[in-house]
Protein backbone atom coordinates (compact mmCIF):
# COMPACT_ATOMS: atom_id res chain seq x y z
CA UNK A 1 0.00 0.00 0.00
CA UNK A 2 1.48 3.64 -0.69
CA UNK A 3 -0.18 6.64 0.97
CA UNK A 4 -0.58 9.90 -0.99
CA UNK A 5 -1.42 12.95 0.82
CA UNK A 6 -4.70 14.55 -1.33
CA UNK A 7 -2.72 17.49 0.34
CA UNK A 8 -0.27 17.07 -2.77
CA UNK A 9 -2.81 16.10 -5.53
CA UNK A 10 -4.39 19.51 -4.66
CA UNK A 11 -1.20 21.30 -5.72
CA UNK A 12 -0.32 19.55 -8.63
CA UNK A 13 -3.10 19.12 -10.26
CA UNK A 14 -3.80 23.16 -9.36
CA UNK A 15 -0.54 24.11 -10.91
CA UNK A 16 -0.88 21.64 -13.60
CA UNK A 17 -4.56 23.61 -14.70
CA UNK A 18 -2.38 26.92 -14.26
CA UNK A 19 0.21 26.26 -16.35
CA UNK A 20 -1.52 24.45 -19.29
CA UNK A 21 -4.08 27.05 -20.14
CA UNK A 22 -0.73 29.59 -21.41
CA UNK A 23 1.64 26.52 -22.36
CA UNK A 24 0.03 24.35 -25.54
CA UNK A 25 1.75 21.13 -25.72
CA UNK A 26 4.74 20.66 -28.12
CA UNK A 27 3.14 18.02 -30.39
CA UNK A 28 0.67 20.67 -30.89
CA UNK A 29 2.80 23.22 -32.20
CA UNK A 30 4.86 20.67 -34.00
CA UNK A 31 1.81 19.50 -36.42
CA UNK A 32 0.89 23.59 -36.85
CA UNK A 33 4.25 24.26 -38.15
CA UNK A 34 4.12 21.59 -40.42
CA UNK A 35 0.95 22.53 -41.26
CA UNK A 36 2.19 26.00 -41.65
CA UNK A 37 4.00 24.60 -44.77
CA UNK A 38 1.51 22.01 -46.05
CA UNK A 39 -1.42 24.74 -46.51
CA UNK A 40 -1.79 26.04 -49.61
CA UNK A 41 -4.14 29.32 -49.00
CA UNK A 42 -2.23 32.31 -48.22
CA UNK A 43 -5.22 33.40 -45.85
CA UNK A 44 -5.00 29.60 -44.13
CA UNK A 45 -0.95 30.52 -43.74
CA UNK A 46 -1.56 33.82 -41.96
CA UNK A 47 -3.67 32.06 -39.61
CA UNK A 48 -1.62 29.35 -38.45
CA UNK A 49 1.23 31.95 -38.13
CA UNK A 50 -1.04 33.97 -35.89
CA UNK A 51 -2.11 31.44 -33.85
CA UNK A 52 1.38 30.31 -33.51
CA UNK A 53 2.47 33.91 -32.80
CA UNK A 54 -0.62 33.69 -30.14
CA UNK A 55 0.96 30.60 -28.28
CA UNK A 56 4.47 32.06 -27.77
CA UNK A 57 3.15 35.50 -27.00
CA UNK A 58 0.69 33.83 -24.62
CA UNK A 59 3.40 31.24 -22.61
CA UNK A 60 5.92 34.21 -22.48
CA UNK A 61 3.48 36.52 -20.91
CA UNK A 62 2.06 33.62 -18.68
CA UNK A 63 -1.92 34.70 -19.79
CA UNK A 64 -3.79 32.43 -21.38
CA UNK A 65 -3.58 31.37 -24.57
CA UNK A 66 -7.80 31.68 -25.67
CA UNK A 67 -10.30 33.39 -22.70
CA UNK A 68 -12.43 30.33 -23.04
CA UNK A 69 -10.28 28.68 -20.73
CA UNK A 70 -12.97 25.85 -20.75
CA UNK A 71 -14.12 23.56 -18.04
CA UNK A 72 -12.34 21.39 -16.52
CA UNK A 73 -11.94 17.53 -17.39
CA UNK A 74 -10.22 14.81 -15.37
CA UNK A 75 -8.91 11.93 -16.42
CA UNK A 76 -7.51 9.93 -13.14
CA UNK A 77 -6.01 6.80 -13.09
CA UNK A 78 -5.79 5.30 -9.45
CA UNK A 79 -3.53 2.19 -9.04
CA UNK A 80 -5.35 -0.32 -6.49
CA UNK A 81 -2.47 0.02 -4.05
CA UNK A 82 -3.10 4.04 -3.35
CA UNK A 83 -4.54 4.84 -0.33
CA UNK A 84 -5.43 8.94 -0.16
CA UNK A 85 -4.65 10.39 3.40
CA UNK A 86 -5.12 14.14 4.37
CA UNK A 87 -8.83 14.51 3.26
CA UNK A 88 -11.44 13.18 0.20
CA UNK A 89 -9.96 12.82 -2.83
CA UNK A 90 -12.42 14.06 -5.19
CA UNK A 91 -13.18 17.18 -3.03
CA UNK A 92 -8.99 18.00 -3.25
CA UNK A 93 -9.80 17.71 -7.34
CA UNK A 94 -12.19 20.83 -7.08
CA UNK A 95 -10.16 22.48 -4.87
CA UNK A 96 -7.31 22.25 -7.17
CA UNK A 97 -9.70 23.77 -9.96
CA UNK A 98 -11.41 26.48 -7.55
CA UNK A 99 -7.39 27.18 -7.10
CA UNK A 100 -6.24 27.04 -10.76
CA UNK A 101 -9.33 29.39 -12.17
CA UNK A 102 -8.91 32.28 -9.75
CA UNK A 103 -6.72 34.51 -11.93
CA UNK A 104 -8.81 31.97 -15.10
CA UNK A 105 -12.16 32.62 -16.60
CA UNK A 106 -15.23 31.37 -15.06
CA UNK A 107 -17.29 29.52 -17.71
CA UNK A 108 -19.44 27.19 -15.21
CA UNK A 109 -23.43 27.11 -14.85
CA UNK A 110 -23.85 25.05 -11.81
CA UNK A 111 -27.98 24.33 -13.44
CA UNK A 112 -27.80 24.06 -17.09
CA UNK A 113 -31.75 25.69 -17.50
CA UNK A 114 -31.36 28.52 -14.04
CA UNK A 115 -27.49 29.48 -16.08
CA UNK A 116 -25.89 30.59 -12.93
CA UNK A 117 -22.33 30.98 -12.49
CA UNK A 118 -21.00 28.75 -10.12
CA UNK A 119 -18.62 31.57 -10.22
CA UNK A 120 -15.07 29.44 -9.71
CA UNK A 121 -15.02 26.78 -12.48
CA UNK A 122 -16.28 24.11 -11.00
CA UNK A 123 -17.68 21.08 -11.01
CA UNK A 124 -14.40 20.14 -12.56
CA UNK A 125 -16.08 16.38 -14.83
CA UNK A 126 -13.73 13.85 -13.00
CA UNK A 127 -13.72 10.33 -14.78
CA UNK A 128 -12.41 7.68 -13.10
CA UNK A 129 -10.61 4.62 -13.43
CA UNK A 130 -8.86 1.87 -11.16
CA UNK A 131 -5.27 0.03 -12.68
CA UNK A 132 -2.87 -2.08 -11.43
CA UNK A 133 0.03 -1.00 -8.96
CA UNK A 134 0.11 1.96 -6.81
CA UNK A 135 0.77 4.61 -9.28
CA UNK A 136 -1.87 8.02 -9.81
CA UNK A 137 -1.91 9.50 -13.18
CA UNK A 138 -4.04 12.65 -13.68
CA UNK A 139 -4.43 14.06 -17.09
CA UNK A 140 -6.04 16.87 -17.79
CA UNK A 141 -8.15 18.56 -20.76
CA UNK A 142 -9.24 22.17 -20.37
CA UNK A 143 -12.38 22.12 -23.09
CA UNK A 144 -13.40 25.28 -24.92
CA UNK A 145 -17.12 24.66 -26.05
CA UNK A 146 -16.51 26.52 -29.26
CA UNK A 147 -15.92 22.88 -30.18
CA UNK A 148 -17.64 20.73 -27.85
CA UNK A 149 -20.70 22.23 -28.90
CA UNK A 150 -20.38 21.17 -32.02
CA UNK A 151 -19.15 17.31 -31.90
CA UNK A 152 -22.05 14.92 -32.00
CA UNK A 153 -22.76 11.19 -30.99
CA UNK A 154 -25.39 8.89 -32.87
CA UNK A 155 -26.46 5.64 -32.15
CA UNK A 156 -26.09 3.61 -35.56
CA UNK A 157 -27.30 0.33 -36.49
CA UNK A 158 -24.26 -2.04 -37.52
CA UNK A 159 -25.49 -1.67 -41.34
CA UNK A 160 -24.26 2.18 -41.68
CA UNK A 161 -20.47 0.36 -41.64
CA UNK A 162 -17.62 2.18 -41.94
CA UNK A 163 -18.45 4.00 -45.10
CA UNK A 164 -21.71 5.40 -42.88
CA UNK A 165 -19.15 6.63 -39.95
CA UNK A 166 -16.94 8.20 -41.81
CA UNK A 167 -20.13 10.34 -44.14
CA UNK A 168 -21.51 11.11 -40.00
CA UNK A 169 -18.21 12.04 -39.23
CA UNK A 170 -17.22 14.67 -42.17
CA UNK A 171 -20.93 15.70 -41.73
CA UNK A 172 -19.89 16.82 -38.40
CA UNK A 173 -16.70 18.88 -39.67
CA UNK A 174 -18.92 20.43 -42.38
CA UNK A 175 -21.50 21.32 -40.77
CA UNK A 176 -19.33 23.20 -37.61
CA UNK A 177 -17.11 24.75 -40.44
CA UNK A 178 -15.60 27.85 -38.83
CA UNK A 179 -17.49 27.29 -35.59
CA UNK A 180 -15.08 24.81 -33.59
CA UNK A 181 -11.83 26.90 -34.45
CA UNK A 182 -9.79 24.98 -37.11
CA UNK A 183 -7.72 23.28 -37.40
CA UNK A 184 -9.26 20.88 -35.38
CA UNK A 185 -8.23 17.62 -33.66
CA UNK A 186 -10.66 14.99 -34.25
CA UNK A 187 -11.50 12.62 -31.45
CA UNK A 188 -13.72 10.01 -32.47
CA UNK A 189 -15.09 7.05 -30.23
CA UNK A 190 -17.15 3.64 -32.26
CA UNK A 191 -18.62 0.98 -29.98
CA UNK A 192 -19.31 0.77 -26.42
CA UNK A 193 -22.66 2.33 -25.21
CA UNK A 194 -24.17 5.80 -25.25
CA UNK A 195 -22.45 6.61 -22.11
CA UNK A 196 -19.06 5.16 -23.50
CA UNK A 197 -19.06 6.59 -26.74
CA UNK A 198 -18.52 10.09 -25.46
CA UNK A 199 -15.54 9.32 -23.15
CA UNK A 200 -13.57 7.33 -25.25
CA UNK A 201 -14.15 10.02 -27.75
CA UNK A 202 -12.71 12.63 -25.37
CA UNK A 203 -10.11 10.24 -24.44
CA UNK A 204 -8.69 10.32 -28.01
CA UNK A 205 -8.17 13.86 -27.47
CA UNK A 206 -5.74 12.91 -24.84
CA UNK A 207 -2.93 11.54 -27.25
CA UNK A 208 -0.55 13.58 -28.63
CA UNK A 209 -0.45 14.26 -32.18
CA UNK A 210 1.69 12.03 -34.13
CA UNK A 211 0.84 8.57 -33.55
CA UNK A 212 -2.18 6.38 -34.23
CA UNK A 213 -4.16 3.72 -33.08
CA UNK A 214 -2.46 0.62 -32.37
CA UNK A 215 -4.99 -1.86 -34.62
CA UNK A 216 -4.16 -1.62 -38.47
CA UNK A 217 -7.64 -1.68 -39.18
CA UNK A 218 -8.06 1.77 -36.82
CA UNK A 219 -5.01 3.21 -38.01
CA UNK A 220 -6.20 3.01 -41.52
CA UNK A 221 -9.47 4.54 -40.71
CA UNK A 222 -8.21 7.74 -38.79
CA UNK A 223 -5.93 8.29 -42.07
CA UNK A 224 -8.51 7.62 -44.51
CA UNK A 225 -10.80 10.34 -42.63
CA UNK A 226 -8.42 12.77 -42.00
CA UNK A 227 -7.49 12.71 -45.74
CA UNK A 228 -11.38 12.89 -46.32
CA UNK A 229 -11.61 16.01 -43.32
CA UNK A 230 -8.67 17.92 -45.26
CA UNK A 231 -10.69 17.88 -48.94
CA UNK A 232 -13.48 19.85 -47.30
CA UNK A 233 -12.09 22.88 -47.82
CA UNK A 234 -12.49 24.63 -44.69
CA UNK A 235 -9.17 25.34 -43.91
CA UNK A 236 -7.62 27.52 -40.79
CA UNK A 237 -10.55 29.06 -39.44
CA UNK A 238 -12.44 28.40 -41.95
CA UNK A 239 -11.06 31.00 -43.77
CA UNK A 240 -10.19 28.47 -46.77
CA UNK A 241 -7.31 26.11 -47.13
CA UNK A 242 -6.44 22.12 -47.20
CA UNK A 243 -5.56 22.21 -43.87
CA UNK A 244 -9.02 21.44 -41.67
CA UNK A 245 -7.79 19.14 -39.10
CA UNK A 246 -4.44 18.42 -37.42
CA UNK A 247 -4.97 14.67 -36.66
CA UNK A 248 -8.26 12.43 -36.23
CA UNK A 249 -7.96 9.90 -33.25
CA UNK A 250 -9.95 6.98 -32.99
CA UNK A 251 -10.69 4.79 -30.00
CA UNK A 252 -12.72 1.54 -30.27
CA UNK A 253 -14.38 -0.24 -27.68
CA UNK A 254 -16.60 -3.72 -27.84
CA UNK A 255 -20.23 -3.20 -28.45
CA UNK A 256 -23.27 -4.99 -28.43
CA UNK A 257 -24.44 -7.15 -31.74
CA UNK A 258 -27.54 -4.48 -32.75
CA UNK A 259 -25.39 -1.27 -32.37
CA UNK A 260 -22.52 1.15 -34.27
CA UNK A 261 -22.85 3.88 -31.61
CA UNK A 262 -20.18 6.68 -32.81
CA UNK A 263 -19.51 9.97 -31.03
CA UNK A 264 -17.44 13.11 -32.87
CA UNK A 265 -15.33 14.96 -30.26
CA UNK A 266 -13.86 18.51 -31.97
CA UNK A 267 -11.27 20.04 -29.94
CA UNK A 268 -10.33 23.89 -30.91
CA UNK A 269 -6.88 24.75 -32.32
CA UNK A 270 -5.64 25.59 -28.81
CA UNK A 271 -5.42 22.25 -27.15
CA UNK A 272 -5.19 22.60 -23.46
CA UNK A 273 -4.00 19.35 -22.24
CA UNK A 274 -1.70 18.21 -20.21
CA UNK A 275 -0.87 14.81 -17.63
CA UNK A 276 1.02 14.49 -14.39
CA UNK A 277 2.34 11.47 -12.51
CA UNK A 278 2.71 11.02 -8.68
CA UNK B 1 -1.83 47.01 -45.58
CA UNK B 2 -5.72 45.94 -44.58
CA UNK B 3 -7.64 49.66 -44.23
CA UNK B 4 -8.69 51.11 -41.02
CA UNK B 5 -12.50 51.60 -40.24
CA UNK B 6 -13.55 53.49 -37.38
CA UNK B 7 -16.18 52.53 -34.77
CA UNK B 8 -18.84 53.29 -34.87
CA UNK B 9 -19.77 53.02 -38.55
CA UNK B 10 -20.64 55.55 -40.94
CA UNK B 11 -23.00 54.20 -43.77
CA UNK B 12 -20.73 54.87 -46.66
CA UNK B 13 -18.04 52.80 -44.79
CA UNK B 14 -20.34 50.02 -43.96
CA UNK B 15 -21.51 49.90 -48.16
CA UNK B 16 -17.73 49.68 -49.02
CA UNK B 17 -16.84 46.92 -47.49
CA UNK B 18 -16.43 43.27 -48.94
CA UNK B 19 -16.69 39.76 -47.78
CA UNK B 20 -12.92 38.44 -47.32
CA UNK B 21 -11.31 41.79 -47.16
CA UNK B 22 -9.23 42.05 -44.17
CA UNK B 23 -9.27 45.56 -42.42
CA UNK B 24 -8.44 47.11 -38.19
CA UNK B 25 -10.55 48.43 -36.18
CA UNK B 26 -10.42 51.76 -34.38
CA UNK B 27 -12.70 53.20 -32.08
CA UNK B 28 -15.31 52.51 -29.70
CA UNK B 29 -17.35 48.82 -29.88
CA UNK B 30 -19.21 47.10 -27.21
CA UNK B 31 -18.83 43.48 -25.74
CA UNK B 32 -22.00 41.16 -25.23
CA UNK B 33 -22.43 37.75 -25.33
CA UNK B 34 -25.30 35.15 -24.97
CA UNK B 35 -26.35 35.86 -21.63
CA UNK B 36 -26.08 40.29 -22.08
CA UNK B 37 -27.61 39.24 -25.18
CA UNK B 38 -30.92 37.87 -23.80
CA UNK B 39 -31.26 40.42 -21.24
CA UNK B 40 -30.53 43.55 -23.67
CA UNK B 41 -33.40 41.36 -26.30
CA UNK B 42 -35.87 41.19 -23.08
CA UNK B 43 -35.54 44.83 -21.91
CA UNK B 44 -35.92 45.89 -25.55
CA UNK B 45 -39.20 44.08 -25.43
CA UNK B 46 -39.83 45.91 -22.32
CA UNK B 47 -39.43 49.33 -23.91
CA UNK B 48 -36.73 49.77 -21.21
CA UNK B 49 -33.49 52.21 -21.89
CA UNK B 50 -30.61 50.16 -22.93
CA UNK B 51 -26.97 50.58 -21.38
CA UNK B 52 -25.76 50.99 -24.83
CA UNK B 53 -26.25 53.27 -27.92
CA UNK B 54 -27.05 50.94 -30.59
CA UNK B 55 -27.59 53.01 -34.22
CA UNK B 56 -24.23 52.68 -36.03
CA UNK B 57 -22.22 51.00 -33.31
CA UNK B 58 -20.52 47.77 -33.36
CA UNK B 59 -20.85 44.80 -30.96
CA UNK B 60 -17.97 42.16 -29.92
CA UNK B 61 -19.31 38.33 -28.84
CA UNK B 62 -16.61 38.12 -26.14
CA UNK B 63 -16.12 37.20 -22.88
CA UNK B 64 -13.02 38.15 -21.64
CA UNK B 65 -10.31 36.34 -19.55
CA UNK B 66 -9.71 37.89 -15.81
CA UNK B 67 -7.24 41.08 -16.41
CA UNK B 68 -3.84 40.20 -15.04
CA UNK B 69 -2.67 42.43 -12.10
CA UNK B 70 -1.62 45.86 -14.49
CA UNK B 71 -3.39 45.22 -17.15
CA UNK B 72 -5.95 45.97 -19.28
CA UNK B 73 -8.43 43.29 -20.12
CA UNK B 74 -7.32 39.14 -20.57
CA UNK B 75 -7.17 37.79 -22.75
CA UNK B 76 -10.57 38.68 -25.32
CA UNK B 77 -10.83 36.30 -28.74
CA UNK B 78 -14.55 36.03 -30.45
CA UNK B 79 -16.42 33.33 -29.79
CA UNK B 80 -19.13 31.55 -31.72
CA UNK B 81 -21.35 34.34 -33.29
CA UNK B 82 -24.21 31.52 -34.41
CA UNK B 83 -25.98 31.14 -30.50
CA UNK B 84 -26.57 35.35 -30.81
CA UNK B 85 -28.45 34.29 -33.90
CA UNK B 86 -31.97 34.24 -32.09
CA UNK B 87 -31.24 37.88 -30.67
CA UNK B 88 -29.50 39.60 -33.28
CA UNK B 89 -32.65 40.94 -35.33
CA UNK B 90 -34.06 43.51 -33.08
CA UNK B 91 -30.10 44.24 -32.37
CA UNK B 92 -30.09 45.00 -36.60
CA UNK B 93 -33.83 46.82 -36.58
CA UNK B 94 -32.33 49.31 -34.20
CA UNK B 95 -29.07 49.95 -36.43
CA UNK B 96 -26.52 47.93 -34.83
CA UNK B 97 -23.98 48.50 -37.87
CA UNK B 98 -21.50 45.94 -37.27
CA UNK B 99 -20.91 42.60 -35.46
CA UNK B 100 -17.85 40.52 -34.65
CA UNK B 101 -17.21 37.26 -33.61
CA UNK B 102 -16.41 33.97 -34.94
CA UNK B 103 -18.36 31.40 -36.80
CA UNK B 104 -20.99 30.97 -39.37
CA UNK B 105 -24.55 32.84 -39.45
CA UNK B 106 -28.08 32.15 -39.90
CA UNK B 107 -29.55 32.52 -43.01
CA UNK B 108 -32.43 34.71 -41.10
CA UNK B 109 -29.17 37.40 -40.31
CA UNK B 110 -27.58 37.34 -43.03
CA UNK B 111 -30.47 38.33 -44.62
CA UNK B 112 -30.76 41.03 -42.15
CA UNK B 113 -27.79 42.29 -42.52
CA UNK B 114 -28.78 43.39 -46.13
CA UNK B 115 -31.62 44.17 -45.72
CA UNK B 116 -30.48 46.80 -42.39
CA UNK B 117 -26.87 47.45 -44.35
CA UNK B 118 -24.68 45.75 -41.54
CA UNK B 119 -21.39 43.91 -42.07
CA UNK B 120 -20.29 40.49 -39.66
CA UNK B 121 -16.88 40.71 -39.09
CA UNK B 122 -14.77 37.62 -37.94
CA UNK B 123 -11.69 37.82 -35.54
CA UNK B 124 -9.38 35.13 -35.74
CA UNK B 125 -10.66 32.63 -32.67
CA UNK B 126 -7.89 31.24 -30.49
CA UNK B 127 -5.49 34.10 -30.99
CA UNK B 128 -6.98 35.50 -27.56
CA UNK B 129 -3.71 36.87 -25.91
CA UNK B 130 -2.73 38.80 -29.34
CA UNK B 131 -6.39 40.23 -29.78
CA UNK B 132 -6.45 41.56 -26.32
CA UNK B 133 -2.90 43.57 -26.88
CA UNK B 134 -5.17 46.36 -29.54
CA UNK B 135 -7.73 46.84 -26.70
CA UNK B 136 -6.67 49.91 -25.19
CA UNK B 137 -9.72 50.55 -22.56
CA UNK B 138 -12.19 48.54 -20.95
CA UNK B 139 -15.01 49.33 -18.66
CA UNK B 140 -18.21 47.23 -17.60
CA UNK B 141 -21.16 48.99 -18.37
CA UNK B 142 -23.96 46.61 -17.57
CA UNK B 143 -24.60 43.52 -15.63
CA UNK B 144 -21.25 42.62 -13.38
CA UNK B 145 -23.07 39.65 -12.39
CA UNK B 146 -22.60 38.10 -15.47
CA UNK B 147 -19.10 38.16 -14.49
CA UNK B 148 -17.03 37.77 -18.05
CA UNK B 149 -20.04 37.79 -19.92
CA UNK B 150 -20.95 41.45 -18.63
CA UNK B 151 -21.49 44.41 -21.52
CA UNK B 152 -18.27 45.95 -21.67
CA UNK B 153 -17.65 49.58 -23.31
CA UNK B 154 -13.76 48.72 -25.22
CA UNK B 155 -11.63 51.14 -27.09
CA UNK B 156 -9.78 48.90 -29.98
CA UNK B 157 -6.96 50.27 -32.06
CA UNK B 158 -5.97 48.50 -35.23
CA UNK B 159 -8.08 45.64 -33.92
CA UNK B 160 -7.66 42.67 -37.17
CA UNK B 161 -10.84 41.67 -38.32
CA UNK B 162 -11.93 39.88 -41.79
CA UNK B 163 -14.96 40.77 -43.37
CA UNK B 164 -17.24 37.55 -43.34
CA UNK B 165 -20.81 38.34 -44.70
CA UNK B 166 -21.17 42.37 -46.08
CA UNK B 167 -24.04 44.35 -46.66
CA UNK B 168 -24.51 42.90 -50.14
CA UNK B 169 -24.93 39.20 -49.87
CA UNK B 170 -21.56 38.45 -50.02
CA UNK B 171 -19.69 35.27 -47.80
CA UNK B 172 -16.58 34.70 -47.08
CA UNK B 173 -16.66 31.47 -45.78
CA UNK B 174 -18.93 30.37 -48.19
CA UNK B 175 -16.76 31.80 -51.23
CA UNK B 176 -13.04 30.23 -49.03
CA UNK B 177 -14.61 27.07 -48.83
CA UNK B 178 -15.74 26.40 -52.45
CA UNK B 179 -12.22 27.45 -53.65
CA UNK B 180 -10.24 25.19 -51.37
CA UNK B 181 -12.41 22.11 -51.91
CA UNK B 182 -11.20 18.85 -53.66
CA UNK B 183 -13.44 15.63 -54.58
CA UNK B 184 -11.20 12.87 -53.71
CA UNK B 185 -8.96 12.70 -57.24
CA UNK B 186 -6.76 14.78 -55.34
CA UNK B 187 -6.89 18.18 -57.36
CA UNK B 188 -8.79 20.89 -56.36
CA UNK B 189 -12.00 22.33 -58.18
CA UNK B 190 -10.73 25.77 -58.83
CA UNK B 191 -8.63 28.16 -57.45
Amino acid sequence: MRKIDVGDVRRSVGELLRHSAHSLPEDYLEAMRTARQEELSPTGQDVIELLLDNAAYAETETIPTCQDTGMAILFVEVGQEVHFSGGGIEAALQDATRDAYADLRKSVVSDPLLRVNSGDNTPALIHWEIVAGDGLRISTLQKGFGAELMSRVQMFPPAVGEEGLQQFVLDTIESAGPNACPPLIVGVGIGGSLDTVGLAAKKALLRPIGGQNPEPHVAKLEAEMLEAINRLGIGPQGLGGVVTALAVHVEVLATHIAALPIAVNLNCSAPRRATLEL
Amino acid sequence: MARTVQAPLDEATVKSLQAGERVVMTGKIYAARDAAHKRLVAAMQRGEALPLPLAGQVIYYVGPAPAKPGSIIGPAGPTTSGRMDPYTLPLLERGVAGLIGKGSRSEEVKEALVRHRAVYFGAIGGASALLARQIRSSRILAYPDLLSEAVRELEVEEFPLIVINDCHGGDAYLAAREAYRSDGDGSQRSK
